[in-house]
């Protein structure tokens, strides 16, 4: 590789500044809502966000906000913070921050908009309800629960008829809070366009799987924003749109994300928020691109089952109900060893993750499986998403550098 | 072909000399606070005691935790694929190795070329490490030393919890108020550590020959239990404390 070849890889994205915008635009109409007179809504990320688009509500995630404050490093004094309050070590970290942020208006952007109500899907974890019945009787406001029932292998009929049922309660719920009714067309249109950005979402995490792959799965995890919060607007079409162009051209410049991609590794679970440079560097020095991950790409799973796109709200609910975290884990094993083939890669790193217990159920029998079926090795890492003071540096670079000495092996 | 291994732990640093598949010898010593330090001390020893020459050593590999603190090695390497590589060295029939550290335990699996097939590590507890037995032998005023022949003379072992070194040592501490014999204690804090080890080696998948090895293999009651805890025999060999270095060496003919 000549020198100019090495200074052409690992170059910063022109999105990057592009997203960052979009996200300080989105956060401050949240924060000024009061004033707009719009209302805002609190929503679990996997949640059916489009009704509330469709209303003129602005959506905020608690989740997306546990993100930033453990990206911040800010987590560890917030969970300590909701431990003092009374609330176990052994929750989840984004609970515990956002709880605790809650009171004392602390983090990144000095804790989120109140909420006028809050939406919450249990599609994702079991944690949510009780987290939100807390924040619904902290912020007295009122609070849906759409319940998904655990879809193991199939969607029963049964389970949809359930969900579906629930979806027309959700609407009315909506409809209550902000009296007015839902304007049908203007959702059907909201519904296109979510469809479209996570067909837009799918279409750039693909590009990782060219040689060199023109991104990291850390880049994922930036760009991953706009389809948890803003799915269903025009904002999020253009600019998945724009940043499909970009990996485009990376990929047609032959510009590769790392420097010299020797190895390809799939990413599993939620991100080390607060330790994503130092990992990014580390698996790089090691010529390991992590092409692809089984969390940023949940967010276009519903493309599975939209069997009809022109009825968002009536076929919306299979999608939901079947996120990857609410599947059994034959059905995540399936989901993995098409990614391993997909993306062509040589290792896999499981994050487990002791503040996502949904998550991280079932890594030793995937990891079992992924070994079995293809052969690859694995590693992995004990840490925590948000709350920086479960991450042990030593121990987790030990880890990884075994892992790539091991791959180097094999070859 | 001259190499040297260096082994930097968290409790002992380790060297070994090796020539054209011949260990030329070995030390151990403490690692102290500074991890170079400890390092350049050990190889200057062991090449004193050699009566050899710096210069006639041609690569050094390093591992272990102060891996990356030995700047004069050529490469460092983790003690997972040295633990692999010495234990390879030592008998090629093996194809599990547990490694029980000061810090660390390991369990590994070895393909029939001595390379690394997988490994699974113990998260971030002492429990099931040398240093908890050590925390022990504080807790029960006994040299550590003893603590394997004593073990072997309990009739039935304390039950003693593998979660938390912390909370063991108060259990410990409560048995020792109970009056309990100290030899049932000790088997008990044995059976404790094979009982953490156990679940890591089976989540990996035991196949034998298995081999132990690492400073707390010097202790035959941990080998006893893990024994039975696994239903397998284990092989202990006289280097057992040095194999990280001993397989940095190794690592260090191919460099």
């Amino acid at each position: 590789m000549t020198d100019t070849d090495k200074e052409k890889h690992g170059k910063k994205m022109q999105s990057d500044g592009k997203m960052q915008k979009i996200m300080t635009g989105y956060y401050i109409d949240a924060k000024t809502a009061g004033e707009t007179g719009k209302k805002v809504a609190w929503i679990t990320s996997g949640g059916p966000v489009e009704p509330l688009i469709a209303m003129d509500i602005i959506p905020v995630y608690p989740e997306n906000h546990g993100a930033m404050i453990g990206a911040s490093k800010m987590g560890a004094d917030l969970c300590q913070k909701a431990e003092e309050m009374g609330y176990s070590g052994d929750l989840c970290s984004y609970a515990r921050a956002d709880i605790a942020c809650s009171v004392v208006d602390g983090g990144p952007i000095g804790g989120l908009p109140r909420p006028d109500m809050l939406v919450c899907c249990n599609n994702i974890c079991g944690t949510v309800m009780k987290w939100y019945e807390v924040q619904a009787r902290y912020y007295n406001v009122p609070l849906f629960i759409l319940d998904t029932p655990f879809s193991h292998t199939k969607y029963t009929d049964e389970a949809k008829r359930y969900v579906q049922r629930q979806v027309e309660e959700y609407v009315t719920f909506l409809e209550g809070v902000c009296k007015k009714r839902l304007d049908r067309d203007r959702m059907e249109e909201v519904g296109r366009l979510s469809v479209e950005a996570q067909r837009l979402w799918q279409a750039v995490l693909d590009t990782a799987m060219n040689k060199p792959s023109p991104m990291t799965c850390f880049d994922a995890f930036f760009h991953l924003a706009l389809i948890v919060t803003l799915r269903g607007t025009q904002t999020a079409v253009d600019y998945y749109r724009s940043l499909l162009e970009e990996m485009e051209q990376r990929v047609a410049d032959g510009i590769g994300a790392i420097p010299n991609e020797k190895y390809r590794l799939l990413w599993d679970n939620l991100p080390i928020w607060y330790r994503l440079k130092w990992l990014s560097q580390k698996f790089a020095a090691h010529d390991a691109c992590l092409v692809a991950d089984t969390y940023t790409s949940a967010w276009c799973m519903s493309l599975r089952y939209m069997t009809d796109e022109g009825n968002f709200l009536d076929s919306m609910g299979e999608g939901y109900a079947r996120a990857y975290l609410n599947i059994g884990v034959d059905e995540m094993i399936k989901i993995v060893l098409e990614m391993v083939d997909k993306y062509d890669v040589d290792g896999f790193v499981m994050h487990s993750n002791r503040s996502c217990k949904p998550y991280s159920l079932g890594q030793y029998d995937i990891q079992r499986a992924v070994q079995k079926e293809r052969g690859i090795p694995s590693v992995i890492i004990e840490s925590h998403m948000v709350d920086e003071r479960s991450f042990s540096e030593s121990q987790t670079e030990t880890r990884i550098d075994a892992f790539m000495e091991m791959i180097g092996q094999k070859r | 072909m001259i190499t040297a291994g260096i082994d930097i732990g968290s409790i002992t640093a380790k060297a070994v000399v090796l020539s054209d598949d011949r260990m030329l010898g070995s030390k151990v010593a403490f690692s102290g606070y500074n991890a170079q330090q400890a390092g350049k001390g050990i190889f200057d020893d062991l090449l004193k005691e050699l009566e050899m020459d710096a210069s006639s050593i041609e690569k050094i590999v390093s591992t272990g935790y102060g891996r990356n603190s030995v700047t004069f090695a050529d490469k460092a390497i983790t003690e997972i694929i040295c633990h692999g590589a010495g234990a390879y060295y030592l008998n090629p029939e093996v194809r599990t190795v547990i490694d029980v550290g000061g810090q660390d335990s390991k369990v590994l699996t070895i393909h029939s070329n001595g390379t690394v097939k997988d490994f699974a590590m113990n998260d971030k507890c002492a429990a099931g490490t040398g240093r908890f037995l050590e925390v022990m032998a504080r807790a029960m005023e006994s040299d550590l030393d003893d603590f394997g022949p004593l073990s072997l003379r309990s009739g039935s072992p304390s039950k003693i919890s593998s979660i938390c070194t912390v909370f063991a040592e108060s259990e410990v501490i409560s048995l020792i108020a109970k009056g309990e014999s100290r030899e049932n204690i000790i088997a008990g804090i044995h059976e404790s550590v094979a009982s953490r080890i156990s679940s890591m080696a089976r989540r990996v998948g035991v196949k034998e020959p298995v081999m132990m090895t690492g400073g707390v293999a010097r202790n035959i009651g941990v080998v006893r239990a893990l024994e039975r805890a696994l239903g397998v025999s284990i092989e202990v060999s006289e280097f057992a404390q040095v194999n990280g270095a001993l397989g940095a060496a190794v690592m260090a003919v191919n460099l």
